[in-house]
């Protein structure tokens, strides 16, 4: 009787979903993806002035909606500070946590959470202003350092410097833009966070960009994407594969514009892909025109790069496909 | 009637008592099924993250969380306790400003409170913060008002005496003045009620006060060398640095917390009947005596109790410095639970602390309001 | 002149004071009006014209993204919905403002303005798409924050105020416990404990919102508050009243409602609207959670490279949305306890 009680005052005040059953399931049921995301990382995942969400992050969200519905608008996002990102999904708030995550072993083991696949590779770096004519991160004894607190950027950098016998004095601000202007304004002689980043803000706030080095120690391996829940392995699947098709399209050479002429490819690859043979959509328990969807709609891996990044200046680097020296290689769909 | 009460009471415990049952119980059960480890052992683990200022007690990234948490204990009521004194000084001036015959002063002043205490805090700090990052030079072409100090956007760098031995006997000859000082005063209120002969005790007791250090500070010959800041590599080194993040909440925390003070103080003043001061006046008391003996500790018992609470509120809104990254108690709180995932004893932690500093400073100011009150009258 | 002699120059020292009034006025005023005015760029389609080399505010910055600042993620197309809903808002504060409006069916007039509301922002009927409140945002956020958990934490703080004074001592000690241990600890822990323990204290599988989970927390803290006001005015009602409502025999509640509360908080209002306007400004804090309110929206407008860098700017304009607000409530709090005291004053001369 208790228990039933309590139940039905948990019922009353809960809004959320229970996710005793399959998540796909739940989220077919319910008609979107709820998708966790940054409260504004420029490029990752960010509202614009219409209050429209973009991103890479954000199209991950998009290309799993995509997959399940056929409509890549099915998504609500919820956006989460680094301390809640975690509690968010194990509480079945959230479906996918897309929130440039890094993969790591306590992460995937002891938070019960399960990383689907990488959609960035990042490492973290060093910017210093030229003029204080620093070659090496080695000769960074005695600076002062920016750094957001709250992530391994933090633990990363401690370790770097305590590994070197070197010293530094942290500025530990929460909020991008306020570590941003900290670093410009000369509050700090060092600013310190993933590479892709560092070259995003060069690119944007340098006055001039060429005044600013980025040193090239890379400090860490920062593989960031998405997870979900641990012990639902066909929401896994389908979020793991969606991630996989937009990769595995721009390796074919499909692309949001010309996909539609691919249609009729007599290339087997392509009609498996498309949807036109096999039955891998029904495997992952999805329409059969699931990564059809995911391309036509969010596009492929390139074009989301293309979209979101280069914009800031963000290089493809080691996010490349294998073909062209990166690191970016799907599995194949077949 | 008094059954019906009695079980209502009982119904009400029962309701709480299940509510709470209810709630420990879903929480241990998904610490279990989230295998999150409960319990403060991870205090003793390594923190693994530099804290930017840790003022009076060492600490590096190998040292514990609990070690780290205290240097944020420190930090928050190094900034608290400075924000209170310079709060007090700066709301009193304000309060009496508006209280001026000057209309220009009067108006000025009314107008700071008006706009300080109708923009949240949160926002001044922000604004406060962004001001002084970006309109100060680096620390290359640092402002040098005065010999030795430099204004630069990584703070204020400025010199500090050298440490020598007399220093601490300095010290010791302070206590002992206060403590001859309060003697004197106590046998000069006696012999005034006594014999009705005034003895000048302020005077003597605040010679006591700086006399006695003074003594042995020209005794040991006069130590003044000076530890002085100067720039070497990146940073200025020697001599103590105010940083621009204890800047701006410690200017954020005075500027907001004056303008309420201002209020009371103006409030009390005013609260002093006229009567009061004519009545002392025609006893013919001099315009000092009656301020300190007639006005002020009437005034005072209008303008403390409010006054403790705006105490409390600033030593707990200096938990805003999260936002700029001073770090402070509820910042370093946030890191160690962000690092170890341990929320419940994070924020534990961060409650028990705050709750223990205002619970002490209500006693203390129930204590005092019980001196200070009318005897006799009941309120 | 003789105005001036007396007001400006009374003494040496006032002489002094305004002169040097004068002196800072002269030296400060006319670079910040040509920083904000003179040379500031009102309306540019990117910030190049803001970062050129002498350009003043960027005030550009707010043209741009007002949209988004107002409604936050709501989608672009139904942004009169939450504009309607703030006028709404407004319609409503006025008439509570007023005071030939204070009579019972300014509540239901609440209810229907509240439901009202609801069903703007949500949607859903009438051919109203459904729009999630994960969506909602920047000032209709703010404002919604403040009127719920107002409307809310009130009445929960006159039970709390009258637990305090009451003679059952579990009920006493419950309420003591509420007031004390959340006045003792800064709002941010509280939020902290929302946003981050309250999932872990539910079963496994329910979820309550973050908007939700951080109004609870500014729930529980303004009622802690609201309930020491509501106390004073409790104190504050004449003992006499009470003794002849027990001579009347009115039993607890009906003496309560009928002449206990209807007295404190007439005393009590003042105190009341100031605490409104504490609670207000406290709202600003869900930055911290990442909630999107008025300061939240105003920071994620910085963080887009083509925009950001301009955080004075972007700031002063929070500063000023924040002071309209609280100074037209304190304003009006000023005014209310003028005109109570002339009618108390009033009142009693007719006795």
């Amino acid at each position: 009787m208790k228990a039933r009680l309590a139940v039905a005052a948990a019922a009353l005040l809960a809004s959320g979903a229970l996710h005793a059953q399959s998540t796909l399931d739940a989220v077919k049921s319910k008609g979107y993806v709820q998708c966790g995301v940054n409260t504004g990382l420029a490029g990752f995942s960010q509202p614009d002035s219409r209050g429209v969400w973009k991103g890479l992050d954000v199209d991950a969200c998009r290309a799993v909606a995509a997959a399940v519905f056929g409509d890549a608008s099915k998504v609500r996002y919820t956006p989460l500070t680094a301390q809640q990102r975690f509690t968010a999904l194990q509480s079945g708030e959230i479906d996918v946590l897309s929130r440039n995550t890094t993969w790591t072993i306590t992460r995937d083991t002891g938070l019960g959470l399960n990383f689907v696949f990488t959609n960035y590779y990042d490492g973290q770096g060093f910017m210093v202003p030229k003029k204080l004519n620093v070659k090496s991160a080695k000769q960074l004894n005695g600076a002062t350092i920016c750094v957001q607190p709250g992530t391994t950027t933090e633990l990363n950098l401690a370790d770097y410097f305590r590994a070197n016998k070197m010293s530094f004095k942290p500025v530990v601000i929460e909020k991008l833009e306020e570590v941003v202007n900290a670093y410009f304004a000369g509050r700090c002689d060092v600013y310190t966070t993933d590479v892709s980043g560092l070259v995003a803000v060069r690119a944007s706030r340098a006055q001039n960009p060429a005044d600013h080095v980025i040193l090239p120690e890379v400090i860490s391996k920062e593989p960031l994407g998405p997870a979900v829940r641990h012990g639902d392995d066909r929401w896994f699947d389908v979020v793991k594969w969606s991630l996989i098709a937009m990769v595995e399209a721009e390796e074919l050479g499909l692309g949001s514009k010309t996909i539609d002429q691919q249609l009729a490819s007599t290339n087997p690859s392509v009609q498996r892909f498309v949807g036109a043979t096999g039955d891998i959509g029904k495997q992952l328990g999805l329409d059969n025109r699931w990564a059809y969807n995911i391309v036509k709609q969010v596009g492929n891996y390139g074009e989301s790069f293309e979209a979101n990044l280069k914009p800031l200046g963000f290089d493809r680097g080691i996010n490349n496909l294998w073909t062209q020296g990166g690191l970016m290689y799907a599995p194949p769909v077949r | 009637m008094r059954a019906r009460a009695a079980a209502a009471q009982l119904a009400l415990l029962a309701a709480v008592g299940f509510v709470v049952w209810y709630l420990a119980s879903n929480t241990a059960h998904n610490l279990e099924a989230r295998k999150i480890a409960s319990g403060f052992g991870f205090l003793a683990r390594e923190a693994g993250f530099e804290i930017g200022e840790s003022p009076f007690l060492a600490y590096g990234a190998a040292d514990s969380y609990a070690r780290a948490i205290v240097v944020g204990l420190i930090n928050t009521f190094r900034v608290a306790l400075i924000g209170i004194v310079l709060a007090t000084v700066l709301g009193t001036l304000i309060g009496l400003a508006r209280l001026s015959h000057n209309w220009l002063l009067a108006k000025l002043a009314a107008g700071y409170v008006e706009v300080v205490r109708n923009v949240p805090l949160l926002v001044q700090l922000f604004f406060l913060y962004a001001v002084i990052t970006e309109n100060l030079p680096g620390p290359r072409e640092a402002l040098n008002p005065l010999p030795g100090v430099f204004l630069s956007n990584r703070g204020i760098a400025f010199p500090v005496l050298a440490p020598h031995a007399a220093h601490a006997w300095m010290v010791l000859a302070f206590a002992l003045g206060v403590a001859l000082a309060v003697l004197l005063a106590r046998w000069a209120r006696r012999r005034q009620a006594a014999t009705g002969q005034p003895f000048p005790a302020l005077a003597a007791g605040a010679a006591l006060v700086l006399g006695t250090p003074l003594v042995v500070f020209l005794a040991a010959g006069a130590p003044l060398a000076l530890a002085r800041p100067e720039l070497q590599g990146f940073n200025y080194a020697g001599g103590a640095v105010l940083t621009p993040e204890f800047a701006a909440l410690l200017g954020g925390l005075t500027l907001y917390t004056a303008a309420f003070i201002a209020e009371i103080v103006r409030a009390g003043v005013q609260a002093v009947d006229r009567g009061q001061f004519e009545a002392a006046y025609s006893l013919g008391l001099p315009r000092r005596r009656t301020m300190r003996l007639v006005i002020l500790p009437q005034a005072l018992r209008v303008i403390v109790p409010p006054l403790t609470s705006q105490y409390l509120n600033l030593t707990k809104n200096s938990s805003l410095a999260v936002a700029i990254g001073y770090p402070d108690l509820v910042s370093i709180a946030n890191t160690t639970m962000n690092q170890t995932g341990q929320a419940i004893e994070g924020i534990a932690i961060i409650m028990a602390v705050y709750l223990t500093i205002s619970l002490s400073i209500s006693g203390l100011m129930n204590w005092y309001n019980a001196r200070i009150a009318l005897k006799g009258a009941r309120q | 002149m003789r105005w001036l002699r007396e007001n400006l120059f009374g003494s040496w020292g006032s002489t002094l004071a305004t002169l040097g009034i004068l002196w800072l006025a002269w030296m400060l005023l006319p670079p910040f009006v040509e920083w904000a005015f003179l040379k500031a760029v009102w309306f540019a389609p990117d910030s190049r014209p803001c970062r050129a080399e002498g350009a003043g505010a960027c005030w550009a910055l707010i043209a741009e993204k007002h949209r988004f600042i107002l409604f936050g993620t709501y989608p672009y197309e139904q942004h009169w919905r939450p504009g309607a809903a703030i006028l709404v808002l407004f319609a409503l504060y006025t008439a509570s403002a007023l005071r030939r409006f204070w009579r019972p069916a300014l509540a239901l007039a609440w209810l229907g303005g509240l439901a009202l509301i609801g069903l703007l922002m949500w949607g859903g009927v009438l051919g109203l798409p459904y729009v999630e409140n994960e969506r909602w945002g920047g000032l209709m956020l703010t404002l919604l924050l403040a009127t719920f958990g107002i409307a809310f934490a009130f009445p929960i703080s006159i039970l709390l105020a009258l637990g305090r004074r009451t003679r059952l001592p579990a009920v006493r000690a419950l309420a003591v416990a509420w007031i004390e241990l959340v006045r003792g600890v800064p709002l941010i822990s509280l939020l902290f404990m929302a946003s981050v323990m309250l999932p872990l204290f539910l079963p496994e599988g329910v979820s309550i919102d973050k908007l939700l989970r951080a109004l609870i927390a500014m729930i529980v803290f303004a009622a802690a508050y609201l309930a020491e006001v509501v106390r004073g005015g409790l104190q504050a009602v004449p003992h006499g009243q009470v003794e002849a409502a027990d001579a009347l025999g009115l039993p607890y509640w009906r003496k309560t409602l009928l002449v206990v509360l209807p007295q404190a908080l007439r005393v009590a209002i003042p105190p009341l609207v100031n605490t409104f306007i504490g609670f207000f400004k406290d709202t600003s804090l869900v930055v911290i959670i990442g909630l999107f309110d008025l300061l939240t929206s105003i920071k994620v407008a910085l963080i887009e490279p083509a925009w950001s860098g301009f955080g004075v700017e972007a700031y002063l304009f929070a500063a000023l949305v924040y002071f309209v607000f609280c100074y037209a409530m304190s304003r009006y709090s000023q005014d209310l306890e003028r005109e109570l005291e002339r009618s108390r004053t009033h009142a009693l001369k007719g006795n």
